[in-house]
């Protein structure tokens, strides 16, 4: 079907709890689709030509982006503040939360929403945490939407003041065009991917709001310029901020809880 | 793969709209896909061919226009075309490139054939 990635929505998405091989919840179908079958004013000119223009200006994504405002709603009235996490499958994203989310529990509540096409085994690992998870298995999907978060949300117990990490699927392409409701975007890239990536994959760049490099500790045994690859995210993305971070060895780890910090404060 | 799931909320969008509109079938749909909006117009023409199968736009038309990106620099105020995100200003070389055109991505209208009467 796809020409990016193959998948497609078919089937519908499956929300899971790790350790419950027995839960699941299908989102699939569409329980919110209203149908408008009366109550139009358009006039009918039956006598004119039998083909007739309807105009509509719509936007193609509105029905995400109305469910994501939904979600960003929820999380203001909440004071629940969400950081979607972005990156190529393998950059270490489920690592690197395992690593922040211990040094940020002891001063706020964390929770998770983890995404992937199949198995719970990013979830588990965060449960390993002792913090609320729950995993989206999107089937064949390429990206969480909005739809997917609100019924996750209503599966998952949150607090009020807290933080959220949604770890989108790995894909740099489709879940750029996604907005979840997040309050902001994390783009992660990592030094075995190419300096170029920002510059190949720019709509997600230009939506993020920060980008994290990771596994520094590798960067004497590759060929990666993490100053070329700075360059390159900002041509993209005038506004992105940058942190370097080794999510083995822990480097870097006390500048994102900061960054983390300081958006807490500004909420 | 996202291009799938939008065919099908574009099919949804019409048939919503469509069942206020009385009897027919739709025969063309035309839409704003602007060049930065990450859209691959061609998958999106295939994807929406299979998703409008067994329903009211099976065999519509897509009519997609394509507006050229502009951009605007921060520092000179010329406006230039672009096809990226990461422009540089040709008057100025400033990489200061604000977007102010490029990224629609909309459905403008679709035509109805009417039945019957």
């Amino acid at each position: 079907m796809c020409d990016t990635c193959g998948c497609s929505t078919e089937g519908g998405a499956v929300l899971r709890k790790p350790g419950q091989s027995g839960y699941h919840v299908h989102l699939e179908g569409d329980a919110e689709h209203h149908h408008h079958g009366a109550g139009h004013d358009h006039e009918h000119h039956h006598h004119e030509a039998a083909s007739r223009k309807v105009l509509l200006e719509q936007d193609v994504l509105q029905k995400n982006n109305l469910l994501a405002e939904r979600n960003r709603g929820y999380f203001e009235a909440r004071n629940i503040f969400v950081l979607n996490l972005l990156s190529s499958p393998g950059s270490g994203k489920t690592t690197l939360l395992e690593k922040i989310i211990p040094v940020l529990k002891p001063f706020i509540p964390v929770a998770v929403i983890e995404g992937d096409q199949q198995t719970t085994n990013d979830a588990l690992r965060i449960q390993a945490l002792g913090v609320p998870v729950i995993q989206i298995n999107t089937g064949s999907g390429c990206h969480l939407d909005a739809q997917m978060v609100k019924g996750a949300l209503a599966e998952l117990d949150l607090v009020d003041n807290s933080l959220l990490f949604i770890e989108n699927v790995g894909n740099l392409v489709c879940p750029a065009l996604f907005d979840l409701g997040e309050a902001l975007k994390v783009v992660i890239i990592s030094v075995t991917e190419g300096d170029d990536k920002p510059l190949k994959y720019p709509t997600m760049f230009h939506e993020a709001n920060l980008c994290i490099l990771n596994k520094t500790d590798l960067l004497p045994y590759v060929e990666f310029d993490p100053v070329k690859c700075r360059q390159n995210a900002l041509r993209v993305n005038h506004h992105l901020e940058w942190l370097e971070v080794s999510a083995k060895t822990g480097e870097g780890l006390e500048e994102w809880k900061r960054w983390i910090e300081t958006r807490l404060q500004r909420r | 793969m996202h291009e799938m799931s939008i065919a099908l909320s574009i099919i949804e969008a019409i048939e919503a709209k469509a069942a206020g509109e009385g009897p027919g079938r739709v025969s063309e749909v035309e839409l704003l896909v602007g060049r930065l909006a990450g859209i691959e117009t061609e998958s999106l023409s295939f994807c929406f061919e299979a998703a409008a199968k067994g329903t009211i736009a099976e065999g519509a038309r897509l009519a997609i226009e394509e507006p050229q990106g502009v951009g605007l620099c921060s520092e000179c105020a010329t406006s230039f075309p672009v096809s990226f995100y990461y422009a540089e200003c040709p008057a100025c070389r400033s990489l200061r490139v604000q977007i102010v055109s490029g990224e629609e991505f909309k459905i403008k209208s679709f035509t109805i054939e009417e039945e019957g009467k």
